[in-house]
């Protein structure tokens, strides 16, 4: 056993280590994306996969794939990882829904890391928690590192118990978090994936489907049942005051802070199980009280079946949670004391940040960056009235100023999609969307392939900066790399175009202003799908390459 | 040290922020404090206002500062300096490196000096990338230095030596020495 400071992220990675993980694959996100970066330097050192002693560890071409390749790899008897960001689980859901049918072989855990006030992310504020009712997948919310890491060995335990996959639901405070972390070393199994042929169990074809339905449900009140004696629902704190907390995820460690500032002594149930819910333990602990304080971040799902459960056992017990805690924003300490001092009558002043009025840094994009070249000369000689669409990496950066370009953004790729909306229903518009290389790969192809098809004609800017760089520097399909590190096919963007059918296609150097002003102007007049791939390497990793050539 | 210490670390993403709380945090480590930090990645950290916590004691519950609460507020860029004496309480004191990195509607280096005068918190402005630049050719160093200005001048109690085996714990080789001696430059700066 060692003792170290780790991020939530590595500390999950030891866990999956220490638990005998062999296959690991995801797409990077913030803030997952030290996990499967972690993942591909052990596999690099270890050169690659030599089939059972060691690890394989990809990045897949997006959540999707990510999990359905995982699914293989669990059929085939090994221990999987799957690591994502918040939307992550929306790109995979369609696979989530029917793998919690069929149920895995080897053990499986799938991070999820939320992201609550946005601190890197677009798209929403997604409380990612929801989909335990949509997939009946248990999920499991860890407060801090050491709880990443023995959560995460739990849940290889509870996945192959019960035959399930796992989700290990993290945010940015719990991914990010630095502590100390007591961990296990690497338990290399040496496991030989080999896949045991069981259609009835791995392929949901009606009438099977309802039967796996049914299945489920009686598997979820197993785990319910398991969850009910699991140390990590615990009860903590006096049990004479009338007032009780129950809480989960990092909101946990803001509720001991704020009881300390007032001086408070108050029973808490904390649920390292988000779902199934302990139903039993909760009847327990909220019998005997008067009121409850539910302190979660987001949305309020537990309160809702705390207060479906009060009804029944103690329907007079006052039941208090997003009516005080914010349902927007992460939670801290201030926040929680403010609900906590309103119910027991304390009081509680707030403290007055001063204002002083300084000018806000937003980011933007770094010093060299070729998207320099490529936004603003598109900008200035896009005719009026031009609909710029925006998609989701560091060309985020072209909604923010000094570009404020974007006319729209929504999720991963959707640049394209919503692009040949707007062509349809409105044609006289012209229409440039901006997408990048690691995100075209990921879910650009698709909505291409639907302009073409059904004839549209807006103009995509592909911004190649040759990597996945707003994550930090991972390595997609047109980089001639694995995440391993091992040498692969170089996808080229343009005869991917072509393939798909896209008659207007050009591959320039965005530093050569002229010909990007020319070609933009040329096909803005066409009436078919145009595609401008604008390759140069992110100006971070060109500096990294020339330090290290230096050396 | 009952009440544990509360350190924000601000500046602006790529300076270094996050390797500084890195190594804060494995220094507190060695002299045996419970520790817990919170950083940010991704977008925030492209060129805009970087934020850090770090706390550590006999006991730390959360990994977050409330505001008013930070003992101590080191900025590698001094206009991010100034942010964060909007959270500051009375007690909070600011280790600064005096140089500012211009944007559209930042202020001059003398006017931020003369709001800090305004706030009547205790603030020591330190030329610790000049120093470096010059010491060590590489402004890199900057968090360091100013590491070691803090210990030398007791703005935060933990010892040299668990610095330098902190260093020696999770720096990569190549970069120890280097380190090293920022953390040394910081600590003799008078």
């Amino acid at each position: 056993m060692t003792k170290k400071v780790l991020l939530g992220n590595e500390a999950i990675v030891k866990a999956a280590l220490a638990s005998g993980v062999s296959y690991v694959t995801g797409y990077p996100g913030c803030p997952a994306a030290e996990i499967g970066d972690e993942f591909g330097k052990i596999a690099e050192r270890l050169s690659g996969y030599s089939g059972h002693t060691n690890i394989y560890a990809e990045y897949a071409t997006n959540e999707k794939v990510a999990l359905e390749s995982a699914i293989g790899a669990s059929l085939s008897g090994l221990r999987v990882l799957v690591n994502m960001k918040s939307f992550g689980i929306n790109v995979c859901s369609d696979a989530l829904l029917p793998l919690a049918y069929t149920g895995i072989k080897g053990g499986m855990i799938i991070v999820v890391a939320d992201d609550p006030s946005c601190w890197s992310s677009a798209q929403s504020e997604q409380d990612s928690r929801g989909y335990a009712y949509l997939s009946h997948i248990p999920i499991l919310e860890p407060a801090d590192p050491q709880e990443c890491y023995d959560f995460t060995k739990i849940g290889f335990e509870i996945s192959e118990k019960f035959k399930t996959p796992v989700i290990l639901r993290t945010v940015t405070r719990v991914a990010h978090q630095r502590a100390p972390v007591v961990f296990d070393d690497w338990k290399k199994t040496g496991v030989k994936g080999f896949f045991i042929k069981n259609p009835h169990q791995y392929s949901t074809m009606p009438p099977r489907t309802t039967e796996m339905h049914k299945e489920v449900l009686e598997k979820i009140k197993k785990i319910q049942a398991y969850a009910e004696k699991s140390s990590i629902n615990k009860t903590l704190g006096e049990g004479k005051n009338k007032t009780g907390i129950i809480t989960s995820g990092v909101s946990y460690l803001y509720v001991l802070e704020a009881l300390e500032n007032l001086k408070l002594n108050l029973p808490i149930l904390k649920l390292g199980f988000f779902y199934p819910l302990p139903k039993n333990k909760i009847t327990k602990f909220i019998k005997p009280l008067k009121s409850i304080l539910v302190v979660e971040e987001l949305n309020g799902y537990i309160e809702k079946e705390i207060n479906a459960l009060a009804k029944y056992i103690n329907p007079k017990i006052k039941v208090f949670g997003k009516n005080l805690i914010p349902e927007v924003g992460e939670l801290d300490t201030e926040k929680v004391s403010i609900a906590m001092a309103k119910i027991v009558g304390k009081k509680f002043t707030p403290f007055k940040v001063k204002n002083l009025n300084l000018a806000k840094r937003t980011p933007r994009l770094c010093d060299g960056c070729p998207y320099w070249y490529i936004l603003p000369t598109i900008k200035r000689i896009a005719p009026e009235g031009t609909i710029f669409g925006g998609d989701i990496g560091c060309n985020m950066m072209g909604a923010l100023p000094p570009h404020s370009m974007y006319d729209y953004m929504f999720c991963m790729g959707s640049s394209i999609g919503v692009a040949h909306g707007i062509k349809k229903a409105s044609p006289q518009q012209k229409v440039i969307l901006f997408i990048g290389d690691g995100t075209f790969f990921h879910s650009g192809i698709a909505g291409m392939i639907n302009a073409v098809y059904n004839k549209s004609n807006p103009l995509m800017i592909v911004m190649d900066n040759r990597i996945t760089a707003m994550t930090g520097h991972q390595p997609n399909p047109g980089m001639g790399r694995t995440l391993a590190g091992e040498a692969t096919e170089e996808l080229q963007i343009a005869e991917i175009a072509k393939a798909c059918g896209v008659k207007n296609i050009k591959v320039l150097d965005p530093i050569n202003i002229k010909e990007l002003e020319e070609t933009v102007k040329d096909f803005l007049e066409k009436d078919e799908v145009s595609v401008i791939v604008c390759k140069r390497m992110c100006a971070l990793l060109a500096r990294k390459i020339q330090k290290e050539k230096q050396q | 040290m009952d009440k544990a210490f509360n350190l924000i670390i601000n500046g602006i993403g790529g300076q270094g922020v996050i390797t500084l709380l890195t190594l804060v945090d494995e220094a507190a480590f060695v002299d045996g404090y419970q520790v817990r930090s919170s950083e940010l990645h991704g977008l925030s950290q492209r060129g805009g206002s970087v934020e850090t916590h770090a706390r550590f004691g006999k006991k730390v519950n959360s990994p977050l500062i409330e505001n008013g609460k930070a003992d101590l507020i080191i900025s590698l860029e001094a206009l991010e300096g100034l942010r964060g004496a909007t959270k500051a309480g009375s007690q909070t004191t600011f280790l600064i490196n005096d140089q500012v990195f211009a944007f559209q509607g930042s202020l001059t280096l003398e006017e931020i000096k003369e709001r800090f005068f305004s706030i009547k918190n205790k603030s020591y402005f330190v030329p610790a990338s000049t120093i470096c630049e010059e010491k060590l050719q590489n402004d890199i160093g900057t968090g360091v230095f100013l590491f070691g200005y803090a210990v030398a001048k007791k703005l935060i109690p933990i010892k040299k030596k668990s610095v330098l085996q902190a260093i020696d714990n999770i720096v990569p080789e190549k970069y120890k020495d280097f380190n090293i001696k920022a953390f040394e430059l910081g600590y003799a700066y008078n």
